[in-house]
């Protein structure tokens, strides 16, 4: 099986099928006088093309869009703000996945509130946060619950952990983000032209194959479900070029050693169990009905919104112009802040300080200078 | 009941004075050169090299070492890659209150045998102790003195297109190692830190290759910080290939699982040369031949000296650049 | 959107299992995938198997990649 995985990132066959990516997308730039779009709608996604160097080396053949899949991107700014308030509390542990604690909130982040002295831990799994509830029974554990329906149904396993062990100080301020509500929103809106939608591999082992249906039969657009590896990526890029030839739009699984037509049964029971769709606000884009989780009613308790009282203000205006760019309206380097007054280390805006990130992404791996 | 460190263990006193015989005196020795309170010696050299660095490992004992290892090495490695001889080290301790003394002999006993096996004398030193709750366990300062040998300088003017880079091993040995043993992140691996002395393996280098270009060790920060300074110091593009990189898979696995990237992992026993392209085999063989050269490879050239920066070749033929590391690395999940 | 890396079982419990990646290891979760059994590679994410990888699938996967590479340019 080992072997199998590596030949997932085999150099020999990444390279002929870089060629043939090439040759079909020449095709297509005959036949409609310009380079196939695609949006990749997950951010790692847009890490591993990056980082691999396909996004480069496949600048003049293919436009590939960046979307809406990195979760502290997309969150609004008076959200982060309010995640960061939070640690502001007296006896306040926050625990946080590693991806937040740069980012910059309207007065600082949570790596600057725990350089100040709060109790912020980075844990790799919710359910660690449960037991950092335990041991220090005394101290309110907040956890900030980010991501899309991959990490959902793991935030309903930490609820599910502290309800078993009927665990009183733990809690959770989730801004979570749903996949279907963006891209429809995006094809409503005609925020940017797209051929076709690369669609993300592990978001997809929890919905499965058939939940992107309405893709293709109500917005006509094909999409195809990609692993992370380069020849994974590429081959799904390959088809979706040749659905664009074809004139067909189908939702193809090519990551069918890991993705079901039906989802993770179990994941979306638990997600039911524990959550209830929400209007989440995005940053860039406002609020959009039912694009999230929180928590069902009858688990108010463990819902931080319900527990803390958070106020924060209107977020500082800048030029970030992220909400574009998570939207695929824009790209890095249109922003006047791109690789200037935001960079990795000082960023502005989350779309630079994310791995995922549009903006990191660039910066970190399609510079020329 | 265990004996540990108290308050009075750095008051000057009797205490201190026993503690300092038990513990330093019996590891380090007490040499010719300190018995004043300052250690006088002579170097063979008009040229000298100094150098200094503090050490605050978490946690202090870890597989592959422990924070007086990682002291006597790393200070030793700064001397050597500077193309000096390292010769004498100082060792200041700063311990917390309650730490055990067993432990504190463990450390000064390792430090003892690293610094024979680097052929180095430990002449003077000083021990503060601190209120409980101030410090996490011991911090450790060591500072070395070297000279230069006649016409072993190391020469990075003369780098030009086409000089070969080469790492004497694996990468991101010691991070993954430290992160393993904090236990934090449920990382569990086997693998030892690669922390050791390299002036032996150097000086094998150095005393019979003429055209050694330059020598860094990339501690923290990793292999793409410590070229990314070289390329700036020295005006030159560096370009590293993805595949020839030595990395072990269980570095590669952990990085794979917390999202980390082991070119910005810490080593504390890898030097980097940029040598003249005809010297790459001698100096390859010369480092496969000593024990911590084994996994030694060529993993890049330099480009050009006309612009400060380091790229790397990756596995489908492009290239991009590669930055300093832009704060600590964190685990993600997106 | 989310970080997923192949692992392999090693050590089965009653709610968790010991996975490995290529000589480190790490506990995770597997309440989402209850049929795994020790030898299976899955998905993991923020320490929870997400996914049971499918050898036949993969095997399937490469040949058809393998195919598409070596295809000739006629059509």
């Amino acid at each position: 099986m080992q072997e199998i995985l590596n030949e997932f990132s085999s150099p020999q066959l990444s390279r002929k099928l870089l060629e043939k990516v090439k040759e079909s997308a020449e095709k297509f730039i005959e036949k409609h006088g310009r380079r196939p779009a695609i949006m990749e709608v997950c951010g790692s996604h847009t890490h591993a093309l990056a980082e691999t160097g396909i996004k480069k080396v496949l600048k003049d053949y293919v436009n590939l869009i960046s979307g809406p899949g990195c979760p502290v991107c997309v969150t609004e700014q008076k959200s982060i703000d309010a995640m960061i308030k939070l640690a502001d509390g007296p006896d306040r542990i926050i625990c946080t996945f590693g991806d937040m604690v740069r980012v910059p909130g309207t007065e600082q982040s949570l790596l600057e509130a725990k350089t100040a002295g709060k109790d912020i831990r980075i844990v790799y799994s919710p359910p660690d946060a449960v037991k950092i509830a335990e041991e220090n029974p005394d101290k309110e554990v907040i956890f900030l619950g980010i991501g899309f329906e991959t990490t959902i149904p793991i935030l309903a396993v930490a609820l599910q952990e502290a309800l078993q062990k009927n665990i009183k100080n733990f809690s959770m301020w989730m801004t979570t983000k749903l996949v279907e509500p963006i891209l429809r929103t995006l094809l409503d809106t005609n925020a940017t032209k797209i051929d076709g939608f690369l669609l993300p591999g592990h978001v997809s082992i929890v919905l499965g194959k058939n939940d992107y249906q309405y893709l293709a039969e109500e917005y006509k657009i094909p999409g195809v479900i990609a692993g992370f590896e380069p020849v994974e990526m590429l081959s799904s890029i390959y088809k979706l070029i040749n659905q664009f030839l074809d004139g067909r739009a189908e939702i193809e699984n090519d990551y069918p050693a890991v993705v079901s037509d039906e989802g993770n049964p179990v994941a979306k029971q638990l997600i039911a169990k524990y959550f209830e769709p929400v209007d989440e606000a995005w940053r860039g884009i406002g609020i959009i009905p039912k694009s999230g989780m929180d928590i069902r009613g009858e688990f108010a308790e463990f819902n931080a919104k319900n527990r803390f009282q958070i106020t924060v203000g209107e977020p500082r205006k800048t030029k970030c112009r992220c909400g574009e760019i998570i939207r695929g309206m824009v790209a890095p380097e249109d922003c006047p802040l791109f690789g200037k007054a935001c960079t990795p280390l000082k960023p502005i805006g989350p779309c630079m300080v994310s791995a995922e990130g549009t903006c990191a992404a660039h910066y970190q791996y399609m510079r020329e200078d | 009941m265990e004996e540990r460190i108290s308050l009075a263990h750095g008051d000057g006193g009797e205490l201190a004075h026993k503690l300092i015989g038990d513990v330093f005196v019996r590891a380090f020795g007490h040499t010719e050169e300190s018995r004043f309170d300052a250690a006088l010696f002579t170097v063979p050299s008009e040229k000298i090299a100094v150098t200094t660095d503090s050490f605050v490992v978490k946690p202090v004992f870890f597989p592959g070492g422990n924070i007086g290892k990682l002291a006597v090495a790393g200070t030793v490695n700064d001397i050597a890659v500077s193309g000096a001889v390292p010769l004498y080290l100082t060792a200041g301790f700063i311990i917390e209150e309650g730490f055990k003394i067993k432990d504190l002999k463990e450390i000064a006993e390792t430090m003892a045998a690293e610094a024979e096996k680097a052929n180095v004398r430990i002449i003077a030193g000083d021990t503060k102790v601190v209120e409980k709750g101030s410090i996490d366990g011991i911090y450790i300062n060591t500072s070395g003195v070297g000279y230069v040998e006649k016409n072993r300088a190391v020469n990075p003017d003369g780098m030009e297109p086409g000089d070969s880079i080469i790492v004497n091993g694996t990468i991101g040995d010691h991070g993954i190692a430290i992160l393993a043993a904090r236990g934090e992140l449920g990382i569990q691996t086997e693998l030892p830190s690669d922390c050791a002395a390299l002036n032996g393996l150097i000086k094998n280098v150095l005393s019979e290759v003429d055209g050694v270009r330059i020598m860094r060790d990339p501690t923290r920060g990793g292999l793409a910080t410590t070229l990314v300074e070289i390329a700036e110091d020295f005006q030159a593009t560096l370009e590293i290939d993805d595949e020839l990189i030595p990395i072990r898979q269980e570095v590669q696995g952990a990085c794979d699982i917390l999202g980390y990237d082991p070119l910005y992992l810490a080593n504390e026993g890898k030097v980097i040369f940029i040598v003249k392209k005809e010297r790459e085999e001698q100096v390859l063989k010369i480092l496969r031949e000593h024990e911590l050269g084994q996994n030694a490879a060529v993993i890049g050239r330099v480009v050009n000296r006309e612009k400060g920066r380091l790229q790397l070749k990756t596995a489908l033929g492009t290239t991009r650049r590669l930055n300093r590391l832009s704060g600590m690395m964190l685990p993600r999940i997106c | 959107m989310c970080v997923g890396v192949p692992a392999k079982v090693i050590e089965k419990y009653e709610y968790s299992a010991l996975v490995d990646v290529m000589g480190s290891q790490i506990t995770v979760g597997i309440i989402f995938v209850p049929e795994v059994e020790v030898g299976d590679y899955v998905i993991v994410h923020a320490g929870q198997a997400m996914s049971v990888i499918d050898e036949e699938n993969a095997k399937l996967s490469i040949e058809e990649w393998r195919r598409l590479a070596d295809a000739g340019n006629s059509e």
